[in-house]
């Protein structure tokens, strides 16, 4: 594992330019940040079937609602606090409730944002989006998943929420990967405690496996990278055949993975469970490494959230 | 022009009563604003858009967006006056597992758009009008509220229609003066309107939104004008039509009990 790093907004730059070329009916649609979010590359090949409608989030995921159908699809990109955040209601209502088939491709979500600060690290988006009925929710964990992932949402009919990062982070798959919308994978085995992790956290879920394996640990690491639908059969596997669980995200601990996999165990399969995440607070400016050991999303903080379920803290 | 202007009268008058029934079979719903704009939906459904109430979502149809959901009777009444779905389902209207819900939703046949929340269909059309222009054909009609201007999102879509030259989309202001609190100037000014639109790059009609002529001629040249969206503006009675709910602030959001409902029909040339 861990070779080379890019980030999957890369990933979601070169997927566009490549699905433009044999999907005439994908649209593309942008608030400004074509650069950042990488929509740049699709809007200079494909001009015709690029709008960016300017800094104005919430006509953004309207006008994208009303593009969509006909047999088009519309992937509608921006910074995942101003997708999920300020365009919440327009993406319910537009979007969601007319099952429209738009994509939402949120880009720069989590802590790792870095050097912005506060105000551009999201926490909430995977909880926002996650309580609209019928939104599929997905967080790749590297740029060869995501664009598999991409790949299968453009493909399917329906709103999407797909989660991206800012930050290079290093390839976990093969470009020959089987991903499944709702199924987990599990990307390391073991027998003692499972690591349900999510987006950039999975690299971080099996580096802290390596080092307690070394403690005589056996951990079993998922891949959890859809959030909606939950894979509740793969939860239900984790509560049965280890002895505790472990979520670890890049988002807020309320209403995300942890949320999800709480309330699915609540009802299905009653188990221990303790979230790694962002602790119900704001984040601040850093480099993205100190800013996820400083709130407690770091490799170590996945290691001892286990080390606690095995009683070693 | 050969519009037969007393078929378009009756179609109104019928839109009216559509609009009473409906309300007061459901005891709940906003007939104010609904009626202000019956006139509005008269010449859209029966004379300006090319639409096939037997096949609803044909292709290349033009296509209207109720951004001011909350005029849903209005837009039900036209529906079933041209036969997208049976009258009696006017009756059903708000009512548990009924077709018509209390606002606008894409279930129902013709209608393009789940409307309801401020300002969001005006941002929909938008996309719609921007898929005309890749389809190669149809027409975009927005209807919004004077209240609903107060939303930001009205201007956002406002620019970016200007931005693309969308002459294929028109946009129609129900300038009534009322809103839930109040006269717009007390609640929040939304004068000048035309000119807030022209500013934003609209070719910009102001007409009297009761007369069917100016209403159909207003179309017309927002059809023939090229280069820009249009906007008609068109100023109208709240109520219009029942003289006890005209220009009654009191009447946005109220359901009439079956003396006043029975009064209303009688003027409209009908009965409960």
């Amino acid at each position: 594992m861990a070779g080379k790093a890019v980030a999957t907004r890369q990933a979601y730059g070169e997927f566009l330019v490549e699905k433009g070329q044999v999907a005439e009916n994908l649209i593309v649609m942008e608030a400004d940040l074509s650069k950042s979010t990488m929509t740049a590359g699709f809007a200079k090949a494909f001009p015709g079937r690029f709008f960016n409608m300017g800094i104005a989030e919430q006509n953004l995921y309207g006008a994208a609602a009303g593009l969509a159908g006909s047999g088009r699809v519309v992937c509608a990109s921006t910074f995942a606090m101003f997708a999920a955040g300020r365009a919440f209601e327009i993406i319910r209502n537009s979007i969601g409730y007319t099952r429209a088939n738009v994509k939402i491709c949120a880009t720069h979500a989590g802590i790792t944002v870095g050097e912005d600060g506060a105000s551009h690290q999201t926490f909430e988006d995977i909880a926002l989006m996650r309580t609209i009925p019928g939104m599929t929710v997905l967080n790749p964990s590297d740029a060869t998943s995501a664009k598999l992932l991409l790949g299968l949402a453009v493909d399917a009919e329906g709103p999407f929420y797909i989660r991206l990062g800012r930050l290079a982070v290093p390839l976990l798959y093969e470009a020959d990967a089987r991903l499944e919308i709702g199924k987990a994978l599990r990307v390391r085995a073991g027998r003692d405690y499972t690591v349900i992790a999510t987006g950039i956290m999975v690299y971080k879920a099996l580096c802290a496996a390596e080092t307690l394996a070394g403690e005589g640990l056996s951990v079993c690491v998922l891949d959890m990278h859809t959030l909606k639908p939950l894979d509740g059969a793969a939860v239900e596997k984790a509560a049965a055949e280890t002895r505790g669980i472990v979520t670890a995200e890049e988002h807020s601990v309320i209403g995300g993975l942890f949320g999800a996999v709480s309330e699915y165990a609540a009802i299905h399969c009653p188990a221990r469970i303790i979230p790694v995440g962002q602790r119900d607070t704001y984040g601040e400016s850093g480099k993205p490494e100190e800013l996820l050991r400083k709130y407690g999303m770091s490799a170590d903080d996945i290691a001892d959230a286990v080390r606690r379920l095995a009683g070693r803290r | 022009m050969d519009t037969d202007f007393k078929q378009l009268a009756k179609a109104a008058n019928a839109i009216r009563r559509g609009i009473i029934r409906q309300i007061f079979h459901a005891g709940s719903g906003h007939p104010g604003g609904s009626l202000s704009a019956a006139d509005i939906a008269a010449v859209l459904y029966f004379s300006e858009m090319r639409v096939d109430p037997q096949d609803p979502r044909s292709p290349g149809r033009d296509k209207f967006v109720l951004s001011k959901g909350h005029a849903a009777p209005m837009l039900y009444a036209a529906l079933a006056e041209r036969g997208y779905f049976p009258r009696a389902e006017l009756d059903q209207l708000r009512k548990l597992g009924a077709l018509l819900q209390g606002h606008p939703s894409v279930k129902i046949p013709g209608v393009e758009m789940s409307t309801g929340s401020l300002g969001q269909g005006f941002s929909v059309a938008v996309g719609m009008a921007l898929a005309a222009r890749l389809d190669g054909g149809g027409r975009v009609y927005v209807l919004l509220g004077d209240g609903e201007l107060e939303e930001g999102i009205v201007w956002e879509a406002a620019m970016s229609a200007a931005h693309y030259k969308l002459d294929n989309l028109c946009a129609i202001i129900d300038w009534n003066g009322l809103q839930i609190d109040g006269r717009n100037e007390e609640v929040m000014t939304v004068a000048p309107i035309g000119e807030k639109f022209a500013s934003f790059g609209f070719h910009a009609l102001s007409i009297d939104g009761h007369s069917l002529p100016a209403i159909a001629d207003a179309f017309a040249e927002a059809r023939a004008h090229k280069g820009s969206p249009t906007v008609v503006v068109a100023k109208t009675v709240k109520g219009k039509g029942v003289s006890f709910m005209e220009n009654e602030a009191g009447w946005h959001g109220k359901a009439p009990n079956a003396a006043e409902a029975s009064q209303a029909m009688a003027e409209l040339g009908g009965v409960l």
